[in-house]
């Protein structure tokens, strides 16, 4: 169900001892052991260098890659327990995504592209279009919705990703740099439009290698060489 | 439903079909090009059936009209085979076989026609003189363009029947009037229509056995008998013909049935459809390869938006089956398309060639269903291949 996931407070992501190791000559071990938990409601912020295995952690928790070792929970589902199938209707129902070079489909308009959002949940066209119209107002696209993606800027282009990844009210919605594209005065809203959709009760998390932005964020995560380096919540339960 | 109670992804119905149509609308030069390979390989297809059909549905008409039951007897000629002229009795002989329904006999005169007597006796215009008989209009299913035929009466008298060919080089467009023909002057009272099976007769000015001995000086041997047999039995008759007609030396004489010439052109036109066939074949696979070589590009280009729709909750059969819908499409637009340009072409040149249009249906759906299997099959390759790219080595591409 769309909106069947664990209510205010559960765990909506959980991960426990997970490793990533690349074949190769030598193997690349990008992540050697991570535990975190992200609850419903929360805007974490993970931080990082590039090559320090952020992307990779991105792609477990979205289920678009699998662990080496350890385990990975989202939304309530496990994700070794599921096939390639299974793994492809929790992504559908349950994660949001927003990624850095946006992947609009430049042929439709906004209003479509949002509404792919829920393409593989077998929702009718007019239904999305309906939810997808809303949503782009949501994000301050109200003026947009006709347009085609392939003429907005580039801050409109992440504001209409990001209202594809919050059309179903997904569990969680992962945002990989989603501002590495965008000019600072751009990035700042995208910024402030995440703060909004979390304070409406969306649960976040976005990685990035900008600390001063995760710094905006009311939980940051800083992750190094495939280990957390710190947590604010930790550390913040610990004071 | 699995054990954990997840509602699998799926699509709506009409959305796999918008998101094929959308994959291919915003690359509409490329998909048209690879598309047009297709069409004309289904239009060449189309075509050459269609007009080998028409033709041969022209040529069967023809037949029946013309009938399969004329038979032309002439003597022999060349070295050993005789003087070129069939004994006084054949015609009379011929007769008295049961299954003939009528004789036509055609002698040679020498003698040249022309349009006045002050023409230079050279430009005879290769107009031949025959002498017939009244039965010969009969025998040949020939009709009149203008005047009429010999009878008894006219038969005697300096009168000719100009052929087709003969009356358009004398300058005739209608009867009346006179040619000079043999030193005589000859009334001219009837033009004939193009005669199909003996185009020789086109090419001469036909005067009565009478006329021809009287003024002409003939000596009345036939050289060919034009025989009307019955339908059934055409080779029986056939048969019996040449000993029939020269019984000392059946060698003499050669027997041959005029429509046969029509059925060996139709033989020879059907060995070159079903080269054009092949041809066709041949552009339909290099129009498959076009689609299959499209689709690869596209898949390649396209991993950005393959590992979206992964994100986005498509299974590997959703992504598989975009590529393929997308290729099938293509082809069937190819395929409907060269179709209706076949179908085109070939009501162009019936009607240029005065056919009536046949084209067989198995070759209208056949050009549809071929296309789509050609589409099919250069789709699967790039299909499975876009499925089978994984989510994270898709989005990593930009």
């Amino acid at each position: 169900m769309i909106n069947g996931g664990p209510s205010r407070g559960q765990v909506v992501l959980s991960m426990e001892g997970v490793t990533k190791e690349f074949p190769g000559t030598p193997p690349v071990r990008a992540l050697r052991g991570i535990d975190l938990e992200v609850q419903r409601g929360e805007l974490v912020g993970v931080v990082g260098p590039s090559g320090s295995g952020k992307s990779t952690l991105l792609h477990i928790m979205g289920t678009l890659d699998l662990p080496t070792s350890g385990r990975v929970t989202v939304a309530g589902y496990d994700v070794a327990e599921l096939s390639d199938k299974d793994l492809s209707a929790v992504r559908a129902r349950h994660i949001g995504f927003v990624f850095q070079q946006f992947h609009l489909l430049d042929g439709y308009t906004s209003m479509d592209n949002v509404g792919d959002g829920l393409l593989y949940t077998g929702l009718p066209i007019g239904a999305r279009r309906e939810l997808a119209v809303a949503t782009l107002r949501r994000v301050g696209l109200g003026h947009r919705i006709d347009h085609p993606a392939g003429k907005l800027s580039g801050g409109e282009r992440q504001r209409v990703a990001v209202a594809r990844a919050i059309l179903g009210r997904p569990d969680i919605v992962l945002a990989d740099e989603p501002t590495g594209n965008l000019d600072s005065k751009s990035s700042d809203a995208i910024v402030e439009l995440l703060e909004e959709l979390n304070s409406d009760g969306i649960t976040l998390l976005v990685i990035t290698h900008n600390r001063e932005m995760a710094e905006r964020f009311s939980r940051q995560v800083s992750i190094r060489d495939g280990l957390i380096e710190s947590d604010s919540l930790a550390m913040g339960v610990g004071a | 439903m699995t054990t954990q109670g997840i509602v699998r992804s799926r699509m709506h119905g009409s959305d796999v079909m918008r998101t094929a149509v959308v994959g291919l609308r915003t690359r509409l030069m490329r998909a048209t090009l690879s598309a047009l390979g297709i069409m004309i390989g289904i239009a060449s297809l189309v075509a050459v059936l269609g007009l080998s059909e028409s033709s041969k549905s022209d040529l069967i008409s023809q037949l029946d009209r013309l009938g399969t039951n004329l038979v032309v007897v002439q003597a022999g000629t060349g070295i050993g085979l005789g003087t070129g002229e069939l004994p006084e009795t054949a015609a009379v002989m011929v007769e008295r076989i049961g299954p003939v329904d009528d004789v036509s006999a055609v002698g040679d005169v020498d003698a040249n026609v022309y349009r006045t007597d002050i023409v230079p006796s050279s430009r005879s215009g290769g107009i031949s003189v025959k002498v017939v008989d009244q039965n010969l209009l009969g025998a040949l299913g020939g009709e009149l363009a203008s005047g009429r035929f010999l009878d008894d009466a006219s038969s005697e008298y300096p009168t000719t029947v100009l052929g087709a060919v003969a009356a358009e080089r004398l300058g005739f467009t209608e009867a009346g009037g006179k040619v000079y023909l043999g030193g005589q002057w000859f009334a001219v009272i009837g033009i004939l229509e193009p005669l199909e099976l003996s185009s020789n007769l086109d090419r001469a000015a036909l005067v009565g056995i009478g006329a021809a001995e009287t003024y002409l000086d003939d000596d009345g041997v036939a050289s060919a008998l034009y025989v009307r047999t019955d339908p059934d039995w055409v080779d029986p008759v056939m048969g019996v013909l040449p000993a029939t007609v020269n019984p000392e030396n059946p060698d003499q004489v050669e027997v041959s049935r005029p429509t046969d010439a029509l059925e060996a052109r139709s033989a020879a036109e059907s060995a070159f459809t079903a080269l054009f066939l092949g041809l066709g074949g041949v552009a339909l696979l290099v129009g498959g390869v076009g689609i299959a070589n499209v689709m690869v590009i596209s898949v390649l280009e396209r991993r950005g938006e393959i590992g979206l729709r992964r994100a986005l909750g498509a299974t590997r059969r959703h992504v598989a089956l975009q590529f393929l819908l997308e290729a099938l499409l293509l082809a069937l637009v190819g395929g409907v398309g060269g179709v209706a340009m076949g179908a085109g072409v070939t009501y162009g040149y019936a009607a240029i060639r005065g056919w009536a249009v046949l084209i067989p249906p198995i070759a209208l759906i056949g050009g549809v269903a071929a296309a789509v299997i050609i589409g099919a099959v250069a789709g699967l390759y790039p299909a499975v291949r876009a499925a089978r790219l994984s989510p994270t080595e898709a989005l990593h591409t930009t």
